[in-house]
């Protein structure tokens, strides 16, 4: 792959829950590019969620640096840190919405948050349209997060991560637990979303290398906490590396 | 079997025997310290949220609703307990002054036991159950489903927004609710002493005004603000740090609710003094 130029920036990030003891990232260097969509993947346990918390700063490192859109998120105040998440928009593992408010308030909730200058109408408004972009039909929108179905509450956890038009959209293993349908209809959301959200950087943590395949521009696979092959499919189907190999070759015989 | 063998089941007993008491000496110390523990840091927590309560944004919707969770909807159970209570106390209280014939004092005694006692205590343990419980529970339901997560990659501070507004309402409505459980209390003690036991209604109520002060009322409505301001901290803090999926939750829950409880009790005492030394150096009483 060719230079780029860097969304995120990890260097020498290091991680340990232990006091030192044993580390799930240890030494991780990883250039994320921007406007692309990277699909990080490998076994579990290799620290893949713990990257992501890292990028969205909800993990502080133990050493190395994690910069965002060219900032270091642990340089900055609260205050700051509290507006650059806007710029950040996170689909969760299992969507994480308020489980109080309807479809509509979870979509509204960030916007009327961080956009006080809206009108409550256009604050409606925009939810609708983001609703709709994530293929949503209206007659689910007064509807609790517990009366939805599982594709239907990644459907609405998107269009909340897309309420403030984020530059960085982030997906936790967006395809989890859900069936092949449902998987490929997350996937399509995905390019989907990437497409019109123009000048937007992806970056999805996953298991499913074939979905990894299909619409990753760029993959990066974890192994013990560092990055082990860094590229593109191409890459990734001539590498010579055995671990990435035999993950491969797993991955498509599933399928 | 012979001597040897008794003294060595004897010690083989014995030992096991020092193996439970040590077990259990340490099973007290790290209850203890565990309460102590959470007590540092709830109080701690409890700091940070309410300096987070007066900066912006307010979060003056969420106070309302919470103080309508905390307030409104413990009218009942408060008011239920109230009454039962005033009518046990004043029975049992007009029991032993009927054998020194000193019936007349019964009015007062309830009534200084119910402001100053357990109108706050009564109803801070039954509100750190029913609300506490709930505060720990839902709180530690959002953590292990990623939605304080959620909430704090949104760019919105969850202490802020999650604590803050319970903690708040605890600490205003706590007192209301202890007003409301002291007047109930006393409906009930007025019912059985003049209604069934047929003391003279003029001298019930005219040794109440003369024993009463405004300053017994005041003592247990400051001490139910307390009580707010103990389980709300505990319970939410509890819930907040939630780990480990829905036995989490559970254990958030009971550690929360069992922890108000025990500080509730503990706290009482030493706020009683605290208010009399107050009182007594102020000259109020």
């Amino acid at each position: 792959m060719g230079t780029f130029e860097s969304a995120i920036r990890i260097k020498s990030l290091r991680k340990s829950f232990d006091g030192g003891r044993d580390f799930v990232l240890n030494g991780l260097n990883l250039d994320i590019p921007k406007g692309m969509i990277t699909v990080l993947i490998g076994y579990s346990g290799t620290g893949k969620s713990v990257l992501l918390k890292h990028i969205l700063g909800l993990l502080k490192p133990t050493s190395g640096v994690v910069e965002v859109l060219g900032k270091d998120l642990w340089s900055m105040s609260d205050e700051e840190l509290v507006k650059f998440r806007c710029k950040l928009g996170v689909l969760f593992q299992h969507a994480a919405l308020f489980d109080d408010m309807t479809v509509l308030e979870n979509v509204c909730f960030p916007l009327r948050e961080h956009r006080r200058d809206l009108s409550p109408a256009t604050i409606v408004d925009t939810a609708v349209k983001k609703l709709q972009m994530s293929g949503m039909e209206e007659k689910h929108f007064a509807k609790l997060p517990g009366e939805l179905s599982g594709g239907m509450r990644k459907r609405v956890g998107l269009a909340r991560a897309l309420a403030l038009d984020p530059e960085i959209i982030l997906y936790d293993e967006p395809t989890t637990g859900l069936d092949p349908i449902l998987t490929e209809m997350v996937d399509n959301l995905i390019l989907e979303t990437h497409r019109h959200q123009k000048g937007s950087t992806s970056v999805i943590v996953s298991h499913d290398l074939f979905a990894a395949f299909r619409i990753g521009e760029h993959i990066a696979m974890l192994d013990k906490g560092k990055v082990l092959l860094s590229g593109t499919v191409d890459d990734f189907l001539k590498s010579d590396v055995d671990l990435v190999k035999r993950f491969v070759d797993k991955g498509f015989y599933k399928k | 079997m012979g001597a040897r063998g008794l003294i060595g089941s004897w010690r083989e007993s014995r030992q096991a025997l020092n193996a439970r008491i040590d077990e259990f000496l340490l099973l007290l110390w790290k209850s203890v310290y565990d309460l102590f523990f959470v007590c540092g840091k709830a109080t701690i927590f409890f700091g940070s949220s309410v300096r987070l309560a007066f900066q912006r944004p307010y979060r003056w919707d969420e106070l309302v609703k919470h103080m309508e969770f905390v307030g409104n909807k413990s009218i009942l159970i408060i008011s239920l307990t109230g009454i039962f209570t005033g009518l046990a106390l004043s029975y049992q209280i007009y029991l032993g002054f009927n054998l020194v014939n000193a019936t007349n004092l019964v009015g007062p005694t309830v009534a200084l036991g119910i402001t100053r006692e357990l109108g706050p205590v009564l109803t801070g343990l039954i509100v750190a159950a029913r609300a506490g419980g709930a505060m720990a529970a839902r709180l530690g339901t959002m953590r292990v489903s990623e939605q304080i997560d959620a909430l704090e990659v949104m760019g919105i501070d969850p202490k802020q927004y999650l604590v803050s507004p319970r903690v708040l309402a605890a600490i205003i409505t706590m007192p209301l609710l202890c007003g409301v459980f002291d007047f109930v209390a006393m409906a009930g003690a007025h019912f059985l002493c003049i209604n069934v036991l047929s003391l003279d209604e003029a001298i019930f109520w005219d040794k109440i005004q003369l024993w009463l002060d405004p300053g017994d009322i005041n003592e247990g409505l400051i001490k139910a603000g307390a009580f707010g301001m103990t389980f709300a901290s505990v319970c939410t803090y509890m819930g907040f740090n939630t780990e480990g999926g829905a036995k989490g939750v559970g254990e958030a829950t009971n550690k929360g609710v069992v922890y108000s409880m025990v500080m509730i009790i503990c706290i009482n005492f030493f706020i009683t003094n605290m208010i009399r030394f107050y009182y007594a150096v102020a000259g109020i009483q």
